[in-house]
């Protein structure tokens, strides 16, 4: 099985401050590390790897020096990492970021599943593993707290955790998976990983090698403008609707009937 | 902020950056739990041998990572900034575990060292009995030959991992009338016919380690598991030791370190009199001393840990002064964060009272620091008679 986790930089939340008048994080003499969620995607990855055989390949989209974070996933048990850098792809929005990993990923089929955190903790759109898994044609589930393989090994049978409570979802690969921080606990890395991680050698993938659309990447490619940012209010009234099917569906039509919709 | 230099290569940073985040994230979290329950920390051991630390000391032949005392050093101080107990179960294994990387045949390295550079056992170090401490000659537990086996009786007291560990590294008499040259080093492992565990310690400090007595009972070995040869017992226990206490040297580091960190966050925080009481300069004084201390633990540990990989032989001295000064500073920080932190350094909710109750066994195990005076004294004298 051919496993692909996309990982981000992130500033390290522990050392980062916020501009406040500028409403910024201040990102320099900040230290960068893998983005949380980031790392129980690799552990994830690593876990599947060791119970049903395959390959880890950790990609990710920034400047040189990402590769840290590609070490330490090797570190952590991953097999290869790629690191996708070129000045093309700078001021990348989640449009042109999930166009750049999409050729990435494209260029090392076939692949069998593509797991993602479940967003950055700086970007915190949770839009890339989506996104990318729209461009790449596959399905995708977003929000993974638990997952096993079917006895197939081609299904995946996924917990999926909503606000209250969760869903049990199967999905046959190749897919694209979110995951969220209860999945697992990610592992230490081991000294012989990190010392094999030293002296591994990085491959570094430009645009050109992806043969990727210049003007699909980077600022060329980016849509996106933030104009503001804010932290959106639950206004709204939620419900969970008791009962064996019949009722629940009674009394939805109820609520329905009552809020005027039917 | 300047920290002294002390030349590390990227790899021995390596340990250093590994073992400080698994006392983060691994050890800090549960250590008072630990402390509480004296519950033994198998999950930390399991994260400590994914990441390899079990092999720091052992050759790569044998699955580890050809480390040595340094490396080992850096890697219990960065533990023990943590936790003591749980880095003194981790460095009991190595203590264990040095018998038969220095003195095992090619046959025992081979059975022994990959399971334990993999972590996937413990080993525990069996010289201590009810009437033999400081006087280690006088142990009891006795080793008769019957053809293809010894047979072994005695109790062991005060066993690091007793119970716990797989392996054991047990020192007993084979020629009572021989004296020093009477003794013999064996490997028993857990399961032996006539091996048992005895009761277990309930202790001031270092509470989530275990310490347990080991008990003999016509326990038969075969023959193999004699380590060196018949009559060595003693001399591969003061070598073992002599690597070791270094360690324990290093253990006092981060413990120190440990506590000093709590005591200037405190001192910055807490008002009395309107000021912080960082700024009074009582505290500064004592803060002062104990960074100063620290910093000469440790770079007397690291030095003494380099001299013996450079292949020094004539290392007790050195290795006992390592133990000495090291144990005797944290003894000091630790009580003297705790008076920084005033009634709340007492209290339980706050990490110092379990740092000075800990920081003593440090001043006794592995070689009371009374004995290590008394080793460095023998070896003055022994110097200076050559002069
Ligand atoms: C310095 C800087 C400037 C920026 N400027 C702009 C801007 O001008 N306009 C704009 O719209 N956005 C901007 N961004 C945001 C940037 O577009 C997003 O950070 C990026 O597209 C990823 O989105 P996200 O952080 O929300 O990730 P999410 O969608 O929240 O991340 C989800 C998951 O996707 C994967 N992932 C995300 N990013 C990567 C990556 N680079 N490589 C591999 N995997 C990845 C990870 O698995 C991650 O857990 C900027 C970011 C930075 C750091
Ligand atoms: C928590 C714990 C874990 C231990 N783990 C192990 C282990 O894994 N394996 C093992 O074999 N042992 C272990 N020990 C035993 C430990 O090494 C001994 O406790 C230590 O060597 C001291 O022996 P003792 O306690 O019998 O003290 P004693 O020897 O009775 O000493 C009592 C006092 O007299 C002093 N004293 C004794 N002789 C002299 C002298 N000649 N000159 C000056 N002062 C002297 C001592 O310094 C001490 O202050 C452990 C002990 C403890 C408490």
């Amino acid at each position: 099985m051919k496993i692909v986790v996309c990982i981000k930089q992130v500033p390290d939340a522990k050392t980062v401050r916020f501009d406040t008048e500028k409403g910024t994080l201040v990102r320099e003499g900040v230290e960068a590390v893998i983005n949380p969620f980031d790392l129980n995607a690799i552990e994830a990855g690593v876990q599947l790897k060791e119970r049903h055989g395959g390959e880890v390949t950790v990609v990710t989209m920034g400047p040189p020096q990402a590769e840290e974070a590609l070490k330490e996933a090797l570190a952590l048990g991953a097999d290869n990492g790629i690191l996708l850098s070129d000045r093309a792809f700078a001021g990348a929005d989640t449009l042109a970021t999930t166009y750049t990993l999409a050729k990435a990923v494209e260029r090392l089929a076939p692949v069998d599943l593509v797991l993602c955190g479940k967003q950055a903790i700086d970007g915190d759109t949770a839009q890339v593993g989506p996104g990318l898994a729209v461009r790449l044609g596959i399905p995708y589930v977003t929000c993974v707290s638990g997952l096993s393989f079917g006895d197939d090994q081609k299904t995946l049978r996924l917990k999926r955790s909503c606000e209250e409570g969760y869903d049990m979802v199967e999905v046959e690969i190749p897919a694209l998976l979110t995951v969220l921080a209860t999945i697992n606990t990610p592992r230490v890395p081991s000294l012989k990983g990190k010392l094999r991680a030293k002296k591994a050698r990085i491959p570094i993938w430009s645009a050109d090698d992806l043969g990727a659309d210049h003007g699909m990447i980077g600022l060329a490619g980016s849509p996106t403008q933030v104009v503001s940012t804010s932290v959106p209010k639950f206004e709204a009234k939620r419900e969970m609707l008791q009962g064996t099917p019949e009722e629940q569906v009674d009394a939805l039509l109820d609520r329905l009937e009552e809020a005027g919709i039917l | 902020m300047a920290k002294v230099n002390y030349f590390l290569s990227e790899e021995q940073q390596m340990i250093v950056d590994l073992t400080r985040q698994i006392a983060e994230e691994k050890i800090i979290p549960v250590r008072a739990e630990l402390d509480k329950t004296e519950e033994f920390p198998w999950d930390i051991m399991k994260d400590m041998a994914q990441a390899d630390l079990f092999g720091l000391y052992i050759p790569d032949e044998y699955g580890g990572l050809d480390g040595g005392c340094f490396e080992n050093c850096l890697a219990v101080e960065q533990l023990a900034y943590g936790c003591v107990a749980v880095t003194t179960t981790f460095a009991a294994s190595a203590l264990g575990g040095y018998p038969i990387l220095l003195f095992g045949s090619e046959d025992q390295r081979k059975q022994y060292l990959p399971d334990i550079a993999a972590g996937k056992k413990l080993v525990a170090f069996g010289l201590t009995e009810s009437n033999a401490g400081s006087d280690a000659a006088g142990i009891q537990t006795s080793a008769v030959e019957d053809g293809d086996y010894w047979v072994l009786n005695g109790t062991k007291q005060w066993i690091t991992s007793g119970g716990e560990a797989e392996i054991y590294t047990i020192i007993a008499m084979t020629d009572k009338h021989k004296g020093p040259r009477g003794a013999s080093a064996f490997i028993v492992e857990k399961g032996d016919p006539g091996f048992s565990f005895g009761k277990k310690e309930r202790k001031m400090g270092l509470r989530a380690s275990s310490t347990r007595e080991l008990l003999l009972n016509d326990c038969r070995i075969p023959k193999e598991r004699l380590l060196g040869r018949r009559g060595l017992g003693f001399i591969i226990a003061l070598k073992t030791l002599d690597l070791a206490r270094p360690g324990i040297g290093a253990i006092a580091v981060g413990l120190a370190q440990a506590a000093l960190d709590q005591a200037v966050r405190y001192a910055k925080e807490r008002i009395q009199f309107d000021q912080p009481i960082i700024s009074f300069q009582a505290i500064q004084h004592m803060l002062a001393d104990m960074a100063t201390e620290i910093e000469a633990s440790r770079a007397l540990v690291y030095s003494v840990a380099r001299t013996i990989d450079s292949g020094e032989k004539d290392i007790a001295k050195l290795s006992a002064m390592a133990k000495l000064y090291a144990t005797d500073a944290a003894m000091k920080v630790t009580t003297d964060a705790v008076q920084i932190l005033g009634g709340y350094g007492y209290m339980q909710d706050y990490p110092v009272e379990k740092m000075m109750r800990d920081a003593k066994i440090l001043q006794i195990y592995e070689g009371t620091n009374q004995i290590q005076r008394n080793v460095i004294g023998q070896a003055l004298n022994k110097e200076y008679a050559k002069k």
